[in-house]
């Protein structure tokens, strides 16, 4: 720790195994109160692992955890809560059948005569939803009917009605709007003032160096470093996350280029969601699709793969258009489109299935003969994915369960890539994935690119639309409401459109980022 | 104003068995008073229902409140087993015993609710206790033994109903006459006192057991488990209690059953009807098998609505073999109309969740 603070928590030697994986190996590791403190690590580097162990979800196997100088341990989240640890964790922890109210007050309820007080309940939600500066939701409102942004803003209240004096974000801002999150940052800020220690994990370097104090870096379930933020430079701390070189994050872009059209989309309308979406993607062309969260990009991608009913406007794939009746219609020989999806552990994977059954899910019509399989057409084609993406997987029958976060993105992307797909839709595929796994998935996108493949990348994350796309449509409100090419591509323009800002489009404004 | 819309749409799964309860009593009550439908109404329930007490429900004038009575009784029989359904299914689970609870709390009740004021008030807390047990064990193995529900309950009513058949081999016993001619009679003259039985159970056990940390557990529980663990629920308090009041209300269920027909009988036939009639008026009652979701005030709808088709056939002058048939086909409609919503969605990934 830089400043001569009491720790507030200190753990010291602890490891944890699961099976014969090291998720944490002898971690020592303290906070102090007042301050920030950001955990830095790729995916598996034991983040997770570590947070769970303080917020009592696993045990650890050896090691001491003191709490304020005194040794503690937790058998169940409900014992780090009463010690004041309280975690805002990544899979939400809402239940979606109950209100607002019911979850936000859900151990600790206001009560009469024992019995639940539902209004005093109601009013100590709103308020505490009014301290994160989330007044659109009611707090009779179900969960389940709730947009997920909304729903990391419950949990966000949910965990300060708890009265922490440790508060732990895990990812907790993924889903979030730029507003939210400004809104989240100033709650944090004060308090901070008023003496919490508060553990910060995210992937976005950014929010890092707007908000943290100390930073702490894992990898390999090791503890690397800690030290006060600036004291290195971004390269220096991705270089310590992944223990390599930090060169250029994004693959160079290939010179702008008349190419033929792949996919066209002429004035397309879903419900009330979607209007007038007119859109061409070229062959070997990487469009972004941008905006805030919730304008309709997600359900553009799933219109255009056939999962939405009711879709009006025409789809030309190859000039010839198409009625893309279902997903098993868009992966056909005739239409030949793939979509990664955002969640990859309801949408993409069947965890509890083998890596092998999942990888070849999509194109196993064309590993068969007839009504059999063929396994030696089946296993060399996985061989050529596995090898070509990198994925690190001890034996291709384990259960893809097993594999961490970034290799589990990885079997999707292997799946949809055996069907030789020509039309490639992304779902921000980078949500909650480590920077090297990141990067991998750059190199693989230009070089589908460069073999022909037409993309079409949504992702929440500004970066990857400036260094990754040739061309980038801003969404707003469930039109498109810009399109941005070449230089016209940088951080303020994405932003001042995303906003729905004028933006002097032949005006070099910003500085791009990089 | 907003406040009303959400809680209209967070109450919506009620209705339809709401709905369904009230236009089968118009159609009941709005059909012609005939003579001889009455009749066959009548000799039909005698039929169904032999009991001591036919003499004096025999009435067919017209719709007598005996007649009214009978049929009351029938209804909150099953309206307690679905309850008693109710709560194991809202955390997710699904108890497969409330039909053998409710025959075992029966033939315990014809032995010990006999004798002096303080034997009769003994008698019935130890039916009380004997059905939390019951549904306690069941709790406890769900909870502790980390198995099945539905497996579970299996096995454990198959015990309970070795019981009930140890205390009652052959159909015998009998209770005391006061109070079960009380429970079983009318208040004032006019209401069937089983209402006001059932009406108590909602407001002294059910609704303080909604409104509690730990029945709130139960839904917690039911709608999304892990969530539930990760927010400091005590998920093992609170499926126990589900399960030990689904016991309980068992056991109420096995009084009133031992106050109406004066004796214990240890009915296979009838512990399986009534499990599975149980579970068709949770379902029509708009509680999801799911969890998480529902009430056990929509599970008497769905009883009710369950049992006036029974009445409804002789209403019509049908024969009562037609009662499986129509029972079969009004759930398949119940059904039915709750999934209207798959019309109204454009995403058809919503469709699986």
């Amino acid at each position: 720790m830089a400043d001569g603070a009491a720790p507030f928590w200190r753990m010291k030697g602890v490891s944890k195994r699961y099976g014969g994986v090291r998720a944490l190996d002898r971690v020592d590791f303290e906070c102090a109160p007042g301050r920030i403190h950001a955990i830095l690590g790729e995916n598996g580097a034991g983040k997770s692992t570590l947070i769970k162990i303080i917020a009592g979800v696993v045990q650890r196997d050896e090691g001491q955890l003191e709490l304020m100088g005194q040794p503690v341990g937790f058998a169940s989240p409900a014992e780090a809560t009463k010690a004041g640890i309280v975690c805002v964790f990544q899979e939400l922890s809402l239940m979606p059948d109950l209100t607002v109210a019911d979850n936000i007050c859900i151990t600790d309820p206001p009560r009469r005569f024992g019995l639940i007080d539902y209004r005093a309940q109601s009013r100590r939600a709103e308020e505490l939803l009014r301290r994160v500066g989330c007044t659109d939701v009611h707090p009779m409102q179900l969960v389940k009917d709730m947009p997920l942004s909304r729903r990391q803003m419950v949990e966000i209240a949910k965990a300060l009605g708890r009265r922490p004096k440790m508060l732990i974000l895990d990812e907790a801002t993924s889903a979030l709007t730029a507003a939210d999150v400004a809104k989240v940052y100033e709650t944090l800020r004060a308090l901070r003032a008023e003496g919490l220690s508060i553990l910060y994990i995210s992937h976005r370097m950014h929010e890092i160096a707007e908000l943290a104090d100390d930073c702490s870096v894992f990898r390999n379930g090791r503890h690397i470093e800690s030290f006060a933020k600036g004291s290195k430079t971004d390269d220096q701390v991705v270089e310590l996350m992944i223990g390599r070189e930090y060169k250029h994050v994004f693959p160079p872009k290939p010179a702008a280029a008349a190419r033929p059209c792949m996919l066209k989309i002429d004035g397309l309308n879903w419900s009330d969601r979607l209007h007038d979406i007119s859109l061409t993607i070229d062959r070997g062309e990487i469009v972004g699709l941008g905006g805030l969260d919730g304008q309709g990009q997600r359900e553009l991608l799933l219109a255009l793969f056939g999962v939405m009913r009711g879709v009006n406007g025409t789809i030309s794939v190859n000039d010839k258009p198409q009625r893309i009746a279902s997903p098993r219609h868009a992966k056909s020989a005739n239409v030949g489109m793939a979509l990664i999806p955002e969640d990859r552990k309801t949408e993409g994977l069947m965890l509890p299935m083998s890596v092998r059954d999942n990888i070849s899910m999509a194109a196993i019509s064309k590993l068969s003969k007839g009504l059999i399989v063929d396994r030696a057409a089946e296993n060399a084609r996985i061989a050529e994915m596995v090898q070509k993406l990198g994925i690190k997987v001890g034996n291709i029958d384990d259960p893809v369960a097993t594999l961490s976060g970034g290799n589990q993105q990885k079997v999707v992307i292997g799946k949809w890539l055996m069907t030789d797909a020509r039309i490639v839709l992304l779902n921000d595929p980078t949500r909650g994935i480590d920077v090297g796994t990141k990067q991998e998935l750059y190199q693989l996108l230009r070089a589908l690119a460069d073999a022909g493949t037409a993309i079409l990348f949504y992702t929440t994350d500004y970066d990857e639309l400036v260094g990754c796309c040739d061309r980038v449509a801003i969404m707003y409100d469930g039109r498109i409401l810009r399109e941005l090419k070449g230089t016209e591509i940088n951080e303020h323009n994405i932003v001042a459109s995303s906003l729905n800002l004028p933006v002097e489009l032949n005006l070099q404004q910003g500085g791009a980022a990089a | 104003m907003r406040s009303f819309r959400l809680w209209v749409a967070a109450n919506n799964a009620y209705f339809l068995g709401v709905g369904l309860c009230a236009l089968m009593f118009a159609v009941y009550f709005g059909a012609p008073p005939v003579g001889p439908l009455l009749l066959a109404l009548m000799d039909g329930l005698n039929a169904m229902f032999p009991s001591d007490i036919e003499s004096f429900v025999y009435s067919p004038a017209s719709f007598t409140p005996n007649v009214l009575n009978t049929v009351a009784v029938k209804a909150v029989l099953l309206a307690l087993v679905a309850m008693a359904q109710t709560l194991p299914v809202l955390t997710r689970g699904l108890d497969l015993s409330v039909g053998m609870m409710f025959i075992m709390t029966n033939c315990i009740a014809s032995v010990l609710v006999i004798g002096g004021p303080v034997d009769v008030t003994m008698g019935v807390f130890i039916v009380l206790f004997a059905g939390a047990a019951a549904g306690f064990l069941n709790g406890l193995i769900v909870v502790f033994g980390r198995l099945q529900p539905i497996i579970v309950t299996l096995a454990t009513g198959a015990i309970y109903y070795g019981i009930a058949l140890g205390i009652r081999p052959i159909p015998g016993g009998s209770v005391d006459p006061v109070l079960a001619d009380f429970i079983t009679g009318l208040l004032w003259g006019k209401v069937p006192t089983v209402l006001v039985l059932l009406l108590c159970v909602v407001l002294f056990i059910w609704i303080p057991f909604r409104r509690s940390v730990i029945g709130r557990g139960c839904y917690a529980t039911g709608s999304a488990e892990g969530a539930a663990y990760l927010s400091g629920v005590d998920i093992n308090s609170s499926k126990l209690a589900a399960y030990a009041l689904s016991g309980v209300l068992c056991a109420i269920a096995g009084l009133v059953q031992t106050f109406y027909t004066y004796n214990g009988e240890a009915s296979g036939p009838s512990a399986g009807t009534y499990t599975l009639n149980s579970i068709a008026a949770v379902v029509i009652g708009g509680t999801s098998l799911f969890g998480g979701f529902g009430s056990a005030i929509g599970s008497i709808f769905g009883a009710f609505s369950l049992r006036t088709i029974v009445d409804l056939l002789f209403v019509f002058n049908m024969e009562a073999l037609w009662q499986q048939l129509f029972n079969g086909i009004i759930l398949l409609l119940a059904v039915c109309l709750g999934a209207t919503r798959v019309f109204r969605i454009r995403n058809r990934l919503e469709l699986f969740t």
